[in-house]
């Protein structure tokens, strides 16, 4: 990999914000902070939600401007006016949400705005070439002429890194990369943030997972209510200690002790040869009080397992019961039979982020709150408090929803759960940017509800998580159960290994 | 629940309370409320003739059918569908009760009438509702179609009615009944509007069916996965604003008391009717709007003509008016979205 080939064209920068503030509606959301940001580092930032982080980085990229305090880039002061001009001065940033064209190829999405042409047509030879070059650079193996949108989404943010290199970006501000990623897909992403930074580009990393922010970046700071905490190299820190910083306490342990189910706990439970669109054959069972893990890469089959006993695709094969009685091939028959799924994304296919927090927490049971068709208000206020008090989220329930936290959103979706006594509680990934405070408590719920003599299931991309809640783990891959892992074979290795064992035939799925 | 949970509720916070003071105002309600309110004042200062019992009866009855359709078709509008068929449902209807009436006569002639009419609301509503649920064609396409369909079906219905070329008449008294009687000096179509407005408002504000509304609108499939039948609630709402445009169609072939035969009547009242729920802040986008604000929102369209005339300014400036005073309304919808995230 020759560096010089990034390099090119991308001046090195260095950074300073000093005594920076920034307050929204009068309300101070970052107070007098001093950062450098070194050329060649990998500078992480992290925080609970809240806590300034994602002001701080958009006042690096031009999206706001800093109330007080300043700005340096390379020695001299600088004012942003959009992303647009910290563009020109070689600052840019990876969104969460990919901003790429599907239809368009990887090479066009690249150089979309500035593709080279000739008398207005577009010159696809020289398109390639540039391409190749800047590639060649990074270590990243992309067909040019793959459209976006047939592109896994670890592919297309390179595909999004490789424009901002196009766009000659020195500094490079990368917030959740990995949220969206499988393990596998996690790692190769490490690999290129570390070739930037070899290469001279600095990168800002904006991250909820410690270990990956220990793992990757030369120096931590830590913000806690919009003021700066500490600024260390990565070798001083540990997870604990990172913890302590964010929360501004110690944090007992990160996961709820387990408690093991009787040997006699009835099964709850019980798929057999279950075929659904990326389901090809499943079976398994769940009892009560057990907590079972479905590892394995994004694509593999998990959420699809889990829709499929929800009723909430066609099953087109095999069977699902739940205490010995058939559970309906939809979803008001799996909520009748007692199942109950928390959606892997909470914006899209959880929440009503438009509605009250009161009428979300009640949508799926406004039966228990209602009679004859007409909702009783008193009833309905005093469940959803309840509810609510138990998952620990405070405030005037009738603010929309979209007003919480993603920690705080995801218990709302808990206590929409809890509204009725279920037998089978299938959560997809549970703390998915979800903030490290509010982590504990969602573990909490899982391990709670499973105590109460509730199967549960559980679907996450992270194995520690996997590791520290379940009692047993499925491994999945190609939609087929590749591996059971109980008791001391349940270990990180062994998870990696199964999900991973025939790496090509998973990508097909 | 374990009692060391360590975040209880760190992220909920505090916000300033003037952020918070600002939050609470709807704005929604008062950016129709405000402009109602003011337009209402100006003209009864600005024209005598305005403010008095006639004309504000006068402007209601002639807007009952609309008040009708727009009160329904919210509901459509609310739970993410759009209804482009409804003015040609509107006259559809008023065909197929003109047609009994002439052909059956009498009162079994104008009964069968009315409830034919208002059945055929209900059926078109249906098929606009599975055609755009479970056909899964786009809402605006599938009753883009289907006025087309309905405007021809019309036609053809209508030879029936008449003899030889003109329109169908039901100057029957036992018909012109509906519109002409006055209880308590209100005509009964405004009280029919009134009703139905009423009803449809509760429906939406409190029972589970309302929820289901807002939820299927909201996010569809966020709805579907918390157990709605996100399909049967959407064909609800277009069966709902069918059956109102078939009543409607009714009402106000009772007023005319001849069928309007005139394609561009049907396209006036649709535009007329979502140019009210938009001006009312309904979102066209689906998940937020009200009943209330759909009534405000036609009253204010109609005051709006009504003072025209009143001052008697050139009714070519009502058009640009209107079609402003949407812009400003969708603009409002659009930026409301756009701060929320």
């Amino acid at each position: 990999m020759s560096a010089e080939a990034v390099t090119a064209g991308a001046p090195q920068l260095f950074v300073e914000l000093r005594g920076v503030g920034k307050t929204f509606n009068s309300m101070p959301v970052l107070r007098d902070i001093d950062l450098t940001l070194k050329p060649g580092e990998v500078h992480a930032l992290v925080g609970e939600n809240g806590a300034g982080k994602s002001t701080l980085s958009k006042i690096i990229s031009g999206v706001y401007t800093a109330d007080s305090g300043t700005l340096v880039v390379n020695g001299e002061e600088v004012s942003f006016g959009s992303p647009r001009e910290a563009l020109d001065r070689g600052i840019a940033t990876i969104a969460q949400e990919l901003a790429l064209v599907p239809a368009l190829t990887v090479a066009e999405n690249v150089f979309l705005g500035r593709e080279p042409r000739r008398g207005g047509f577009l010159n696809r030879r020289l398109l390639k070439r540039r391409y190749r070059e800047l590639a060649e650079g990074t270590g990243f193996e992309l067909n040019p002429d793959a459209t976006v949108s047939s592109l896994r989404t670890a592919d297309q943010q390179k595909v999004e890194i490789l424009r901002t290199l196009a766009r000659g970006a020195s500094l490079i501000i990368m917030d959740e990369p990995t949220a969206a990623l499988s393990g596998h897909d996690t790692q190769l992403l490490h690999g290129v943030v570390r070739q930037l930074a070899a290469s001279g580009h600095t990168v800002l990393l904006i991250s909820h997972f410690l270990n990956e922010v220990l793992e990757l970046s030369d120096t931590i700071t830590i913000l806690r209510d919009g003021r700066h905490i500490r600024t260390g190299p990565a070798s001083a820190e540990t997870e604990a200690s990172l913890i302590e910083g964010m929360l501004g306490r110690v944090l007992s342990s990160a996961f709820p002790e387990k408690v093991v189910p009787e040997a006699t706990a009835q099964t709850v439970l019980t798929v057999t040869d279950l075929v659904a669109p990326g389901v090809n054959g499943v079976s398994f069972s769940v009892r009560a009080g057990e907590i079972v893990g479905l590892a394995g890469l994004v694509g593999a089959g998990r959420s699809e397992i889990a829709h499929a006993i929800y009723g909430a695709v066609r099953r087109s094969g095999g069977s699902v019961r739940i205490d010995d009685n058939e559970c309906p091939a939809s979803v008001p028959g799996a909520l009748r039979s007692g199942v109950f799924m928390i959606p892997e994304s909470r914006k899209e296919q959880g929440l009503v982020l438009g509605r009250p927090i009161r009428q979300n927490v009640t949508l799926s049971n406004l039966d228990q709150v209602s009679s004859a068709g007409w909702v009783r208000p008193t009833l309905e206020r005093a469940d959803a408090q309840k509810m609510l008090e138990r998952v620990t989220v405070a405030g005037d329930d009738r603010r929309n929803v979209s007003a919480l936290s993603g920690g705080n959103q995801q218990k709302v979706l808990f206590a929409r759960a809890l509204q009725r006594p279920r037998k089978l509680l299938i959560a997809d990934e549970p703390t998915r940017g979800v903030d490290v405070g509010s982590r504990r408590a969602i573990y909490d719920l899982i391990v709670d509800q499973a105590a109460q003599g509730i199967g549960v299931l559980v679907v996450s991309s992270e194995i520690e998580e996997m590791l520290g809640l379940a009692h047993r783990v499925l491994v999945i891959r190609g939609g087929r159960i590749v591996a059971e892992l109980a008791g001391k074979d349940m270990t990180e290795e062994n998870v990696l290994t199964a999900a991973f064992a025939d790496p090509i035939e998973s990508e097909i799925a | 629940m374990s009692n060391n949970a360590p975040s209880p509720t760190l992220a909920a916070g505090a916000p300033a309370p003037q952020s918070n003071f600002l939050k609470r105002i709807p704005w929604r309600s008062v950016a129709i409320v405000v402009p109602f309110l003011a337009v209402f004042i100006a003209l009864a200062i600005g024209s005598p003739a305005f403010l008095t019992f006639q004309n504000i009866g006068n402007v209601l009855d002639r807007q009952s059918g609309i008040l009708i359709v727009a009160a329904a078709s919210t509901l459509v509008l609310i739970a993410g569908g759009i209804d482009l068929s409804i003015g040609a449902t509107y006259m559809f209807t008023a065909v197929i009760c003109g047609t009994f009436i002439v052909t059956v006569g009498g009162v079994p002639g104008v009964v069968l009438g009315i409830v034919a009419g208002v059945l055929a609301g209900l059926v078109v509503g249906i098929v606009n509702g599975i055609i755009s649920t479970y056909l899964k064609v786009n809402p605006l396409i599938a009753t883009l179609a289907m006025s087309f369909i309905i405007l021809g079906a019309t036609k053809l219905v209508s030879q029936f009615g008449k003899s030889g070329v003109g329109q169908i008449r039901v100057d029957v008294p036992e018909f012109r009944w509906l519109a002409l009687t006055k209880p308590l000096g209100i005509s009964l179509p405004t009280w029919i509007a009134f009703v139905v407005i009423v009803i449809l408002g509760v429906v939406l504000w409190r029972t589970t069916f309302g929820r289901y509304v807002y939820a299927a609108g909201g996010n569809a499939e966020a709805s579907r996965l918390a157990g709605i039948r996100v399909n049967i609630v959407r064909i609800a709402t277009f069966a709902l604003a069918g059956t109102a445009a078939g009543l409607a169609g009714v009402i106000d072939l009772a007023r005319t008391p001849s069928v309007p035969e005139n394609d561009a009547i049907a396209t006036t009242l649709t535009f007329t009717v979502l140019a009210g729920i938009v001006v009312g802040g309904t979102s066209i986008l689906g998940g937020e709007g009200a009943v209330w604000r759909t009534v405000l929102g036609i009253l204010f369209i109609a005051m709006l003509y009504n003072g025209f005339t009143l001052l008697r300014i050139d009714p070519l400036f009502q058009g640009i008016a209107l079609g402003v005073i949407i812009l400003l309304a969708v603009g409002f919808d659009a930026w409301s979205k756009f701060r929320r995230n």
